[in-house]
């Protein structure tokens, strides 16, 4: 546990006694609703509190520190003192999932007084509550002004807040450059999702001071927490997906156990070529899987072959070159791979038609199996193999000009140079590494089947 | 099977029942005029644009089968429910809001069927008779002004709303299952007790944004309609890319499970046959979903132990093996589920599928059984199924569990 820097700790306290001299006139305003207060407090505190609530266990939710609903109807709803004291319970209670805990609670506390203070005065200051139409007609559509106002400002100041606290935790220089980064990336990020759940708290206001009452109120965030329960959902079932495309790949590099890391370095120098090409982001993503699952056809190979020192047969050779074919044949079921399927069958292929599975030539080569078979090339000559030593990058790249045009697409080695000369190569897979879990699939002998009557 | 299915009394009188009701429904409106024409537009608008917006095919899973139009659904419920709307009270009565919610689901779904992906039938059935039901429940009350006497507009009001939704609810799950019961012959009671456990998920989030839109438009007028529409999407996206991400994953593992074929170690097909197979039986016996889709999981992965074996078994059949080789096949496939991320349910599934039944739990019973079943059946040529199911029923007394292989014979006789 790293100790918390001088700064930070400055600027807890500071926004601790700010969000405190927010929450405290509260004792001194005249006509404040307690019983509401006390209400939205309890219920904003209930869903923090599940995200580290020990009856769900498991299957409580993490991400429910952002169920901002509650505490926008607090901000439309009370004034802005009440509104800051509303919060102060939940952000206490919340899950926090890094230590130190004790000053990020109290930070957090602060932020959100701080946060929904301001949103409530600009609420107030643009006529907000009596658009609610307490008693009659809600103005619709002006209500909505104060309501966006609101939940903007409330974002604002979160971000910023953000974004200074990034600033005073990280190192002594390039502070400001922290702060823009955090703060800005941090209030683009989050201003759609804050307007969002401000129409909620909108619709929870006016049901809220409407003859319906809170009861109405309270159905509202019913089909918000369950989309919160089911990103989260998607969030486990997303990760355990990962977990399987990896556990493809360490079958691969445990078959064939020189090329450990192979696959995943490969992946990412198709990723540094792509960005350097300009790609998108949705295909680089797709190149990323399609270096990462370029061999996994080789799950198809007999591990005998794929182990053998010295040289291979034209009959081994031959058979060990319908790896790309079965490669294709797993993943030909998986939509989202899309390209990457292409690349997966014809990473072997050469620019001059001598390549396998199907000896294209040129263009006809899909783009992201030209990518991949540099990325191949380039991780192969630079790690270690069994019968040879890794080569020097230089030597590496200075190989793979030579043959750009005969073997390679000198557009993409050229890439490579270029996204080289500005990141650098950090291969993280080594031996230095430690090894990754084994998976059983070592070579396993068994006694040959009774049946057909044959001993081992 | 269909065509079998399509001829079921029950099927064919629900539809009759939600067919002529709308018919009926959008003559005497056609004949009477509409009431309130403005409402009327913008519920339908709303309820067209969720049905356009509707997601996934028909083969998509769990929730997005169940309610694969959340903002139509909810739109159309809170039209059955609306009193007042920015406070004047509407008079729209039951056959309205029947040809409304009729007309506005069909409209918004003519762009799904130029796809060749339209709504269902049972969707169509369900989304109809839930309307009138609901309608039927609140309307007359309310337009005779018994219900502001009884309750008045006071939070009794939003009660009365809710008390509504939730018997719709379970009368909709109670359809839904005799449905697809109707359908596939699969037992009821696991079919309700799924329906029932998926009310909790988005079948609330729909009903609770249906008494939403109805208060608030009761409140504040039509405004309210875009307003809350927004949060509903965001549901719904919630939903989505929660669907997307399950067939995706269900597409890697039936990748990962056909590496063995590959590779030479099993025939072609097999492990999605033995997943089919075990769904089926495993729905036969009533397994909750949940169960099933641990079931699915761990019979496509059920062979990925052979991968560690240096020579291929001929034909791959397990079933044949000696039991000690069986079970050391069966401890490495499991830890290499254990790496894939699965439920640890699926692993253990995986590690015990040649244990004696006694010791198994049901699902790897069930892959036991379904395995050997394709093996069996594959090797004895063309009167395989027999000779399969007659060496199945020798092994009961240790290996199969005599009940699962009952059940593998009825779900095989029906010809899945």
């Amino acid at each position: 546990m790293r100790p918390v820097p001088v700064p930070a700790r400055l600027l807890i306290a500071v926004t601790a006694l700010g969000g405190a001299a927010c929450v405290l006139p509260v004792v001194h305003t005249p006509g404040i609703r307690w019983g509401a207060v006390a209400l939205l407090a309890a219920l904003y505190a209930m869903c923090e509190w599940l995200t580290r609530c020990p009856f769900l266990g498991e299957r409580a939710p993490r991400s429910m520190g952002a169920f901002f609903p509650v505490l926008l109807a607090a901000i439309f709803l009370l004034p802005a003192q009440a509104a800051a004291l509303a919060a102060v319970p939940g952000a206490l209670l919340g899950r926090v999932d890094q230590r130190p805990v004790a000053p990020r609670r109290i930070w957090r506390g602060g932020q959100l007084a701080l946060a929904c203070w301001t949103a409530g005065q600009t609420h107030h200051a643009l006529g907000g509550r009596a658009s609610l139409g307490a008693g009659g007609a809600p103005d619709f559509p002006y209500a909505l002004l104060p309501a966006a106002a609101a939940a903007a400002a409330f974002c604002l100041v979160m971000a910023v807040l953000d974004g200074v606290i990034l600033a005073a935790v990280g190192g002594p220089g390039r502070r400001l450059a922290t702060f823009a980064r955090g703060a800005g990336g941090g209030f683009a990020g989050s201003l759609a999702p804050t307007l969002v759940h401000g129409l909620a708290g909108l619709m929870m206001a006016v049901l809220w001071v409407s003859p319906y009452g809170p009861f109405a109120a309270l159905l509202v965030l019913l089909p918000m927490y369950i989309s919160y329960w089911v990103f989260e959902q998607y969030h486990r079932e997303r990760t355990a997906h990962q977990a399987t495309i990896r556990a493809l790949v360490q079958a691969v590099d445990i078959k064939d156990e020189y090329t450990r890391g192979h696959s995943e370095r490969v992946g990412k120098a198709s990723v540094l070529i792509a960005r350097e090409l300009g790609m998108p982001d949705d295909r680089v993503e797709v190149l990323r899987f399609a270096g990462i699952l370029h061999d996994v056809g080789k799950l198809g190979v007999p591990t005998r072959l794929l182990r053998k020192d010295g040289p291979l047969t034209p009959e081994e050779r031959r058979i060990i070159e319908l790896h790309p074919e079965y490669g294709h044949e797993m993943v030909r079921g998986i939509g989202f791979l899309g390209e990457a399927r292409t690349a997966i069958l014809h990473h072997h292929e050469r620019l001059d038609g001598s390549g396998y599975p199907y000896g294209l030539v040129g263009r006809q080569i899909p783009e992201f199996a030209r990518v991949v078979a540099v990325a191949d090339a380039f991780d192969a000559m630079t790690s270690t193999r069994s019968y040879r030593r890794a080569r020097p990058v230089e030597q590496a790249l200075a190989e793979l000009k030579r043959c750009a045009g005969k073997q390679f697409d000198p557009q993409m080695v050229r890439a490579l140079v270029r996204a080289l000369d500005r990141h650098g190569w950090h291969p993280t897979v080594t031996a230095d590494e430690p090894a990754p879990p084994r998976l059983p699939l070592q070579e396993e002998q068994l006694s040959r089947p009774t049946a057909t009557g044959k001993a081992p | 099977m269909t065509r079998r299915a399509a001829a079921s009394p029950v099927i064919v009188a629900a539809a009759g029942a939600a067919g002529g009701l709308t018919l009926y429904a959008l003559g005497h409106t056609l004949w009477y005029g509409l009431e309130e024409r403005g409402i009327a537009l913008a519920f339908g608008i709303l309820i067209a644009v969720g049905e356009l917006a509707r997601w996934g095919g028909r083969g998509a899973p769990g929730a997005v089968a169940r309610e694969p139009a959340p903002l139509g659904a909810a739109g159309a419920l809170a039209y059955a429910l609306l009193g007042e709307s920015g406070g004047a009270p509407t008079h729209h009565g039951v056959l309205q809001i029947i040809a409304v919610v009729a007309a506005a689901t069909l409209a918004g779904a003519v762009p799904h069927v130029a796809l060749g992906r339209g709504p269902s039938l049972d969707h169509l059935i369900r989304r109809i008779l839930t309307v009138s039901f609901a309608a039927v429940c609140f309307q007359p009350l309310y337009n005779s002004g018994e219900l502001q006497e009884l309750v008045g507009l006071g939070p009794w009001y939003a009660l009365w709303l809710v008390a509504v939704l939730v018997f719709t609810a379970l009368c909709d799950a109670v359809l839904s299952a005799v449905l697809t019961r109707a359908r596939t012959h699969w037992p009821y009671g696991p079919l309700l007790r799924d329906e029932l456990r998926a009310l909790v998920g988005i079948g609330s989030a729909v009903g609770a944004t249906g008494a939403v839109m109805s208060l608030a438009v009761a409140v504040a007028g039509l405004w309210a309609l875009p307003v809350f529409s927004a949060p509903l999407l965001l549901t719904q996206l919630a939903f989505r890319r929660y669907a997307a991400v399950r067939t995706t994953y269900r597409q890697t593992i039936t990748s990962l499970a056909r590496a063995t074929e590959i590779a030479g170690y099993t025939p072609s097909g097999h492990a999605r046959r033995v997943a089919a197979l075990s769904c089926a039986v495993g729905r036969d016996l009533g397994l909750s979903e949940a169960d099933l889709t641990v079931l699915e999981y761990a019979a496509l992965m059920h062979d990925i132990g052979q991968l560690s074996l240096v020579d291929p078994i001929p034909a791959g059949a397990t079933a044949l093996l000696p039991p000690a080789d069986q079970r050391r096949i069966a401890l490495l496939g499991g830890a290499v589920v254990r790496q894939t991320g699965v439920p640890s349910d699926v692993a253990v599934v995986v590690e015990r599928q040649a244990d004696p039944y006694r010791d198994q739990p049901l699902t790897a019973r069930i892959v036991r059984t379904a395995n050997a079943y394709d093996e069996l059946s594959r090797s004895a040529g063309p009167s395989g199924m027999l000779t399969a199911l007659e060496r199945l029923r020798l092994g009961t007394a240790h290996d199969y569990h005599p009940e699962v292989v009952e059940s593998l014979s009825r779900v095989v006789g029906r010809g899945v």
